[in-house]
């Protein structure tokens, strides 16, 4: 889809960001055509404003901030941006991890775009946003509890609601489900098969 | 005496305003609060959720495919456009292309749902703004793009029709003949709807230079899609980033002057007109190239012919095995963004190599437009919240996820 010259032209804008804000950026590599900038968690604020300045860079407008989770990792949340410049046409991920305590620089001083999505991370990962104006609860319930997209967040919830004839009120009760949560494991143990199978040392075996 | 009166009198003016949730011009579930100074809104507090399903963790617990259906369900007046994401996502971390005529089928109905979705945003909005005929006549054409649906893919709204690796079945030779005779009715239609709205006095006088979007706050307030080309930026992601045959399709990009609900409303009747000629673009082609595969087939992505299943051990086990397990996508991670008839409508979704995806992103257009109101509405009258929410083209679908 992308031509090797458009790969090649992120890929010297990679360079280019990496060597004039060394101390933010970790790495900066194009995979699958989509440069990826590997960041500090603390410098987060003074490189976007580079990339938003910056006349080679110029991403201008603010697309989306997202949290991901990996609960084995001792930073459990990655904090992904993703920026695009209309004028340049080119597009860039930057990405910092965190923990539940650190609070990550919010970025509403550079775009006002970034406070509902950081509001969203917050309130589905409880990642914490210093300097943010508003940090409130934005999708879930009036004094939702918990962090739905955490790995650790059952699908199911916690709460169910439903309306109550006899209160004349809509209540919350824990969950009961009349059967248990069907997750099945397909993943088939046929994936896992090397050219080695069971029994073949047998045909080795000197016969006696 | 007569001047504390009168102060008094001014911090009544002062109030707070409970705007919806169930309002009919709050197109969906919207709370807002508004604070207001006489008839003039000085804050606006906008209360979303009201319908989070929680769609970005149930894709984590479901296949690739089975998640699909999910952006059928996200903004629910194009919902082909939202599959078209998704697959395009998935097909970039399989490394898979998509045969021709399923990508010129593809095009064909994201530009009827763009149509779709704009048909029922304009005649909305002029509604919010007191007319009531153009509604029904846009609906009248809006019905029969809905049975073009379910006539492709069995469902009105909810298709399911776009596949990772293509689309899920042919379309029929009558259909296409159908589609091309709605065609070239349809701009006649659109003429009749402009006869009434275009110079009407009273939608001007509620539209012109209301919620005016200049360059700072597209770029600030993260807009794209018409909200970006209202204001004069030819930005398309058709043309800029293309995907799928627009690069080799003819058609124009309509921008604006001036920035406010009008030039959006005219914007958007072009736009129309513009896939309506994309659309038969398409069906030119197609018939020009003739019949084809519309699944990448012999992959993995395509389920097996009935007819191959009852003689073929292998077939049926890769059946069973595709609606079961679903396919493995290597890790990795991407994001795809496409031309929703609403702006940028993007995926980011990371794969850790098996057959769920770890996470998927949506970033939905109207999350950052309907952000700005506060911004677009301060120091406009009450009157006209409805309209320049009307303009905004907002689904909550989308938004809420």
């Amino acid at each position: 889809m992308m031509t090797t010259e458009a790969i090649e032209a992120l890929r010297e804008l990679g360079i280019h960001i990496a060597t004039r804000q060394p101390d933010a950026v970790k790495s900066a590599d194009v995979i699958l055509g989509e440069l990826t900038v590997l960041a500090e968690r603390d410098h987060i604020v003074s490189l976007l404003r580079f990339l938003r300045d910056d006349q080679q860079c110029n991403f201008e407008t603010f697309i989306d901030v997202c949290g991901v989770d990996y609960p084995e990792r001792t930073e459990r949340f990655e904090v992904v941006y993703h920026l695009l410049s209309m004028r340049m046409n080119h597009r860039v991920r930057v990405r910092i991890s965190t923990d539940e305590d650190t609070p990550v620089p919010s970025v509403v001083g550079l775009w006002p775009a970034a406070n509902w999505f950081e509001r969203e991370a917050f309130d589905m990962y409880g990642i914490q946003f210093s300097d943010h104006p508003d940090l409130r609860r934005i999708l879930t319930d009036y004094g939702f509890e918990g962090y739905p997209l955490r790995k650790d967040f059952p699908l199911t919830g916690h709460y169910e609601v439903r309306y109550d004839d006899l209160e004349k009120r809509v209540v919350y009760e824990p969950v009961e489900l009349p059967q248990e949560y069907r997750n099945f494991d397909f993943l088939s143990p046929w994936e896992g098969m090397t050219s080695h199978i069971p029994g073949d040392e047998k045909a080795e075996e000197p016969s006696e | 005496m007569a001047d504390t009166a009168h102060i008094s009198e001014m911090e009544d003016r002062k109030f707070t305003l409970n705007f919806g949730p169930q309002h009919p011009a709050a197109h969906g579930v919207l709370r807002m609060i508004l604070d207001l100074d006489g008839e003039v809104v000085t804050r606006v507090d906008s209360h979303i959720g009201l319908l989070h399903r929680g769609t970005e963790k149930l894709l984590e617990y479901k296949t690739f495919l089975q998640g699909m259906p999910y952006f059928d369900r996200l903004d629910y007046c194009s919902p082909m456009n939202q599959e078209h994401a998704w697959c395009l996502a998935i097909e970039k971390l399989l490394g898979v292309d998509v045969p021709r005529r399923a990508s010129l089928i593809r095009v064909l109905y994201s530009e009827l749902g763009r149509i779709m979705s704009h048909l029922l945003n304009v005649t909305t909005q002029i509604l919010d703004v007191g007319a009531l005929t153009p509604i029904t006549w846009g609906f009248e054409e809006r019905e029969k793009l809905c049975v073009f649906y379910e006539r492709a893919s069995g469902s009105r709204m909810h298709a399911a029709y776009f596949r990772p690796g293509g689309v899920h079945q042919d379309l029929p030779q009558n259909l296409i003949d159908d589609i091309a005779e709605w065609c070239d009715q349809f701009p006649g239609k659109l003429d009749q709807i402009e006869s009434l709205v275009t110079e009407n006095r009273i939608f001007k006088q509620r539209n012109v230079d209301i919620g005016l979007v200049d360059e700072k706050t597209i770029m600030e307030w993260g807009f794209s899609g018409v909200m970006v080309r209202g204001s004069g930026f030819a930005w398309d992601l058709r043309r800029s980033q293309p995907y799928e045959c627009y690069s080799e399709l003819d058609f124009k990009i309509p921008v604006g002057r001036n920035g406010d609900n009008y030039d959006r409303y005219v914007c958007r009747m072009e736009e129309m007109r513009e896939s309506v000629k994309i659309m038969q673009q398409c069906i030119d082609l197609m018939s020009k190239e003739g019949p084809g595969p519309v699944l990448v087939p012999g992959s993995k992505l395509a389920p097996p012919r009935r007819a191959e299943m009852k003689n073929s051990m292998e077939a049926l086990i890769h059946h069973f095995k595709l609606y079961t397990e679903g396919f493995h996508v290597p890790e990795g991670e991407t994001y795809v963004a496409i031309e929703a008839p609403k702006g940028e409508f993007g995926v980011y979704l990371v794969s850790d190599g098996t057959n769920r995806p770890y996470r998927a992103k949506i970033r939905a257009p109207g999350y950052p437009h309907l952000q700005a109101m506060d911004h677009l509405s301060k120091g406009h009258m009450l009157a006209d919240v409805s309209a320049i929410l009307g303009s905004l083209d907002i689904v909550f679908g989308e938004i809420d996820r």
